[in-house]
């Protein structure tokens, strides 16, 4: 009994770090409306800085001290990236959002290694909490007792500050009516900055506060931006009290899921948080949100067929694409093959996000779902390569068809927020379950049969497969499912009222889109002979969203193009630089700032232009509108 | 008594927020061809009601059928599947497609092609879409894009899918709101026109009084919920507690200067 008590008070300690981080959050998406992709990334700054500074004074008050200024240092570095950054993309569509905050957690990441190394700090005890308490035989830890009493001491607080002080009640209007308050001669910069400051203050004390339990290391961001996203989804994003409820209840059910599940306690989370999304969508203290903006900015030009002209072109590319093992070198052709690989990739999450609307942040999940099931089929069935490749994806396909029917009851942040939570449950079972994946040493020796075995070969195989995944892809654009996808996208109130079922329809891209996805996992197990973890992990999502966004989010195959140029680029940047993330999260911050359309939006835009500029004498006025309209 | 059979009957229909009665104990009939405005002042219920009707709201009480058959708390698509076509105050479109897509949407939706995969949406019942399109008056705008359209436009573009399943009922939410004068005597007259010729049943909400009295064959008047007056345009203008009610705001005077200059 004793045992389980203690249990549950380690999990209460947990869920105060938690609460902290969540709260900070919610506080932020209330007032700016900004889902804080970068949350985690200054959780940790937090943890970082405060390690230095606790073993720099190293007394009492040196401790408290370091963690407090620790806090208020990231807190800092919050206001500087507020007013630098997210000023400029306060009225961006909310993908736009999510990425450049995930942008800079990409660059945060490679500076903490640069700065602090890559090995895990252990951090010292806190003064005055180093030793345990005996309960019938069970330790519990000082300090834990001390975490327990501060979540509700916090909750109070801000309870305090929301409800007691002018600037609170400024908050609290401007999360129900950023307008209004705005009418009413608020300075809303300043506010926003505030309140921004404010969610990275809890962040970073939030991490701060962990180094007495557990070493910092430079992953401790996306694991905690994770859990994050999973208390803000089950507790109501913008709701503190919600926070607080749902971290206590993560926190014990991962305490308490250790018992049941050794291995893969995040199952459990998982479970409840499907259970809560199908009962209150919109979290457990969450408000129903109005609907959200369409991602991609207003398309003034309609999607069309490629013309006569247009397809032979395309098929001269195909065939030029074609001869390159006539020309190039084994290397170039294993670079060719890969690209292949990501175009299809990258096609299938721009059908989701382009046709259906919905932005994955986990899309990575599908596609190492099918690596996964090529390889477990070839190593443990010993099927031939053909039969692997048609039956691999189908893992993906089971996938994308359980995950995307609890994705598609959300959508906007939430579909973002649930998608790369799942994406992280997928890849925390590919690393635990070492019997069945290898874990983090993975599945090695799954080569391609020997009609497939030559460089030129697989190059061949997969040019193939991308050109067939992009021409069937198009046409089920242009298919009367692409339409009632496209209808459910631009207007689900209209799509509704003219008999379409909006969440059956997204759900059918959603397994479309994985399942194509799958198939690029597939070829990409055979090219690289194994499969791991990373096979399915953030930052291959993250490439997959950068590849669509610079293609461009609001044509047909954009794609395509960004696919080539991403990936051609980011062999490239790999094999000069250590600091890829840092680059690469850089890249990203600036497409989203500087270049929202995507080299092919660009070039339609251009084009589109042009025309119109040469039929104007006829109809001025109509020229005005559209140009006034983008 | 007459020929023409019911279209939508609506019985009992109540719904409360927490004590306060939005609607309570609404009751009326809807024929063939009858264009039916619902009016009341502001706070009345009239949106509840009407939400209530297109399965966006869910009664706590009451039947609502139409052509027989039991609408009340279905979800809306399923409504439309049942013959009841529908238009918002606000008009919502499509708009990254371009008219004649709009329309051919609907048109999907209704042939139940919703799923097919593979064939071209473009082929897909073209010329029934130009039809639609022509009939209310949009035929020459069918490539534009729907985004670029004046909001008049719009409207009449709604018109179109909402009759793409060949309803026979049309529910209009204060179909001429945020319209220039001019352009909603054309919208009215124009909804009037198809009614009769295809005998629709339309139920309208509307503020402007001006609209109700030229195109209702019957008027429903909502006060705090419940139905206070229903009538012809004339008998509705003659009911006392609907002046009270109106006093003050002018309208139903104008409306009848209004008739007695054009006569």
């Amino acid at each position: 009994m004793a045992f389980y008590v203690v249990q549950f008070l380690t999990g209460l300690a947990s869920a105060a770090s938690l609460f902290l981080v969540a709260s900070g959050l919610s506080i932020i998406f209330g007032v700016t409306r900004i889902v804080n992709f970068a949350h985690g990334a200054f959780y940790m700054l937090g943890a970082y800085v405060a390690f230095t500074l606790t073993e720099r004074f190293s007394s009492a008050f040196g401790f408290w001290g370091g963690i407090v200024v620790a806090a208020l240092a990231v807190a800092a570095i919050g206001v500087l990236v507020e007013m630098v950054l997210l000023r400029r993309i306060y009225h961006s569509p909310e993908l736009f959002q999510l990425l450049a905050t995930f942008g800079l957690t990409l660059m945060v990441e490679d500076l903490v290694v640069l700065i602090w190394g890559p090995d895990d700090l252990v951090g010292r005890r806190a003064p005055g909490f180093k030793g345990a308490i005996d309960f019938f035989g069970q330790n519990i830890p000082s300090y834990d007792l001390f975490l327990i009493v501060l979540g509700p001491v916090v909750l109070g607080v801000l309870w305090l500050l929301f409800q007691r002080t002018r600037w609170g009640v400024l908050v609290r209007a401007a999360t129900q009516d950023r307008d209004m308050v705005a009418a009413l001669g608020v300075n809303q910069k300043w506010l926003f900055t505030s309140v921004f400051a404010l969610g990275v203050f809890l962040a970073a004390l939030g991490g701060a506060l962990q180094i007495p339990r557990d070493a910092v290391n430079h992953a401790m961001d996306l694991r905690v931006i994770v859990e994050v996203f999973v208390v803000v989804v089950i507790g109501g994003l913008g709701s503190i009290i919600g926070a607080f409820v749902a971290a206590v209840l993560v926190s014990e059910l991962n305490a308490f899921g250790i018992l049941i599940f050794p291995k893969i306690s995040i199952i459990l989370v998982f479970l409840v948080m499907a259970v809560v999304l199908i009962v209150r969508p919109w979290g457990l203290f969450g408000k129903p949100e109005a609907p959200a903006r369409r991602t991609p900015g207003l398309t003034v030009n309609p999607w069309r067929p490629l013309t006569t002209n247009e397809r032979l072109a395309a098929i001269a590319v195909l065939v030029v694409a074609a001869a390159l093992p006539f020309v190039a070198g084994n290397y170039l052709l294993t670079v060719g093959s890969e690209i292949a690989i990501f175009v299809i990739f990258a096609v299938s999450l721009h059908f989701l996000m382009s046709v259906g609307g919905l932005a994955s942040f986990g899309h990575a999940a599908y596609f190492g779902l099918g690596a996964y099931g090529v390889a477990l089929l070839a190593k443990m069935a010993g099927l031939p390569m053909i039969a692997c490749l048609l039956l691999g994806p189908l893992l993906g396909l089971l996938g994308a068809a359980v995950f995307g029917f609890f994705a598609v009851q959300l959508s906007g942040v939430y579909f973002a927020m649930l998608t790369l939570a799942f994406a992280q449950i997928v890849w925390s079972i590919a690393f635990q379950w070492v019997s069945v994946t290898g874990g983090d040493n993975g599945i090695l020796g799954v080569w391609p049969s020997s009609w497939a075995a030559s460089p030129s070969h697989f190059y061949w195989l997969s040019l193939g497969i991308a050109a067939l995944a992009v021409v069937i892809l198009r046409i089920i654009v242009f298919s009367p499912f692409g339409f009632a996808l496209r209808a459910t996208r631009d207007s689900p109130l209209r799509s509704e009222a003219v008999g379409i079922n909006g969440k059956r329809i997204q759900w059918t891209a959603f397994v479309i889109a994985g399942t194509v996805a799958g198939l690029a996992g597939a070829l990409f197990a055979y090219l690289k002979g194994s499969v791991f973890p990373d096979n399915m992990g953030i930052s291959l999502s993250v490439d997959a969203l950068v590849m669509v966004l610079l293609g461009g989010v609001e044509t047909v195959s954009g794609a395509v193009v960004g696919a080539i140029v991403y990936k051609a680029l980011n062999i490239w940047l790999v094999s000069q630089t250590d600091l890829s993330k840092l680059v690469l999260g850089g890249f990203v911050v600036l497409i989203v700032v500087a270049f929202p359309k995507g080299i092919v939006g660009t070039l339609e835009a251009f084009m589109h232009r042009r025309r119109k500029s040469s039929s104007s004498a006829s109809s001025p006025l109509l020229t005005s509108r559209i140009e006034s309209a983008e | 008594m007459s020929m023409v059979p019911t279209l939508l009957s609506v019985e009992g229909l109540t719904k409360s927020y927490g004590g306060v009665h939005a609607v309570r104990g609404v009751a009326f009939e809807l024929r063939a061809g009858e264009i039916l405005a619902l009016i009341g002042p502001n706070g009345a219920g009239k949106s509840t009601c009407f939400d209530m009707l297109n399965g966006q709201n869910i009664p706590d009480s009451g039947r609502i059928r139409v052509l027989g058959a039991e609408t009340t708390g279905k979800k809306p698509r399923v409504i439309w599947r049942m013959g009841v076509g529908r238009t918002f105050q606000i008009a919502a479109t499509f708009p990254t497609m371009t008219v004649r897509e709009n329309v051919q949407v609907a048109l999907v939706s209704h042939g139940q092609h919703l799923f097919n995969l593979w064939a071209s949406t473009a082929r897909h019942a073209r010329e029934e879409a130009g039809r639609l399109l022509d009939l209310v008056g949009m035929g020459a705008y069918a490539e534009r894009p729907c985004g670029e359209l004046a909001y008049g436009d719009v409207k009449r573009l709604e018109l179109a899918i909402a009759l793409a399943n060949q309803p026979k009922l049309l529910l209009m939410d204060e179909p001429t709101a945020g319209m220039a004068p001019r352009e909603r005597v054309e919208l009215m007259r124009l909804t009037a026109r198809i009614a009769r010729e295809q005998s629709i049943g339309v139920l309208f909400t509307e503020h402007d009084m001006d609209v109700v009295f030229e195109h209702a064959d019957r008027i429903l008047v909502l006060n705090r919920g419940t139905l206070i007056a229903e009538g012809s345009p004339e008998e509705v203008r003659g009911n006392a507690q609907v002046r009270a009610i109106y006093l003050g705001e002018g309208l139903l005077y104008d409306a009848r200067h209004r008739e007695g200059a054009s006569a």
